[in-house]
């Protein structure tokens, strides 16, 4: 039963919901024009309210600092061997691939797909996901096929004396 | 007839700007989660331009109400 409201000169309208989700076809009201445009506007707002969500977390990411760590020594792995270890926090599991004599990569672990464990494959000279067969460039990390889109994000080094070691990543790590 | 065109010629127009509103809001959540942030900052300008333009409209609506 629709409730008349007086305030709204006598006619016949009730609560908004019932007047648009009448149990009676007759009784249903439309959308109009003006409602519409006012839904739109809305919907205007709450976007820009997500890019301003966006700003404020890339402001308080970009003041993010990354830890010194010790990860290896140089010739503890061999030419083509691989390292596992955590890196920046103790939950995100990173790869230190030994490419040459003297070249060392490392990357995050986690695939930027669905964050499947990614391994390196020495045959291919890839790191490979083997949840959707997605590949990545040992070279830069770069999506080489499968449904990753974005690169792997890479654990940036420096070598002092025989150690190597992390000093930040570029990339966003996945959650 | 003419405040229905015109109407009809506001919804399309406020249609358009929220799609443009839709990209703009995607890539730079995309970038975002790629870990370039440099986007953010127009992506908010952008998106705030295209939200001021489509609450001027709807002033616009507001105005042909009341006057007629």
């Amino acid at each position: 039963m629709i409730q008349l409201d007086e305030k709204k000169g006598g006619t016949r309208r009730g609560q908004l919901w019932q007047d648009e989700f009448s149990v009676f076809m007759e009784r249903e009201r439309f959308v109009g024009r003006r409602q519409l445009i006012k839904f739109l506007t809305l919907t205007s707002l709450g976007m820009f309210a997500g890019n301003v969500w966006i700003l404020i977390r890339s402001w308080l990411h970009r003041d993010q600092t990354y830890p010194r760590l010790e990860i290896a020594r140089a010739g503890e792995i061999p030419v083509g061997g691989v390292k596992l270890f955590r890196y920046p926090a103790a939950n995100d599991q990173c790869l230190l691939i030994r490419t040459g004599e003297d070249d060392y990569v490392a990357y995050s672990q986690k695939c930027t797909h669905l964050s499947c464990a990614v391994y390196y494959s020495r045959e291919d000279n890839q790191l490979i996901c083997p949840c959707h067969n997605g590949r990545f460039s040992i070279r830069d990390g770069a999506v080489i096929q499968g449904p990753p889109t974005r690169a792997l994000p890479h654990v940036v080094m420096e070598r002092q004396g025989q150690e190597l070691i992390a000093i930040g990543m570029s990339g966003k790590l996945e959650g | 007839m003419r405040r229905k065109t015109a109407l009809d010629g506001i919804a399309a127009l406020v249609v358009l700007l929220l799609i443009v509103q839709v990209w703009v809001l995607s890539a730079t959540l995309d970038a975002f989660l790629a870990g370039h942030h440099d986007a953010a900052l127009p992506g908010a300008i952008t998106s705030g331009i295209l939200f001021a333009a489509t609450a001027g409209l709807y002033w616009f609506v507001h105005r042909i109400n009341r006057a007629g």
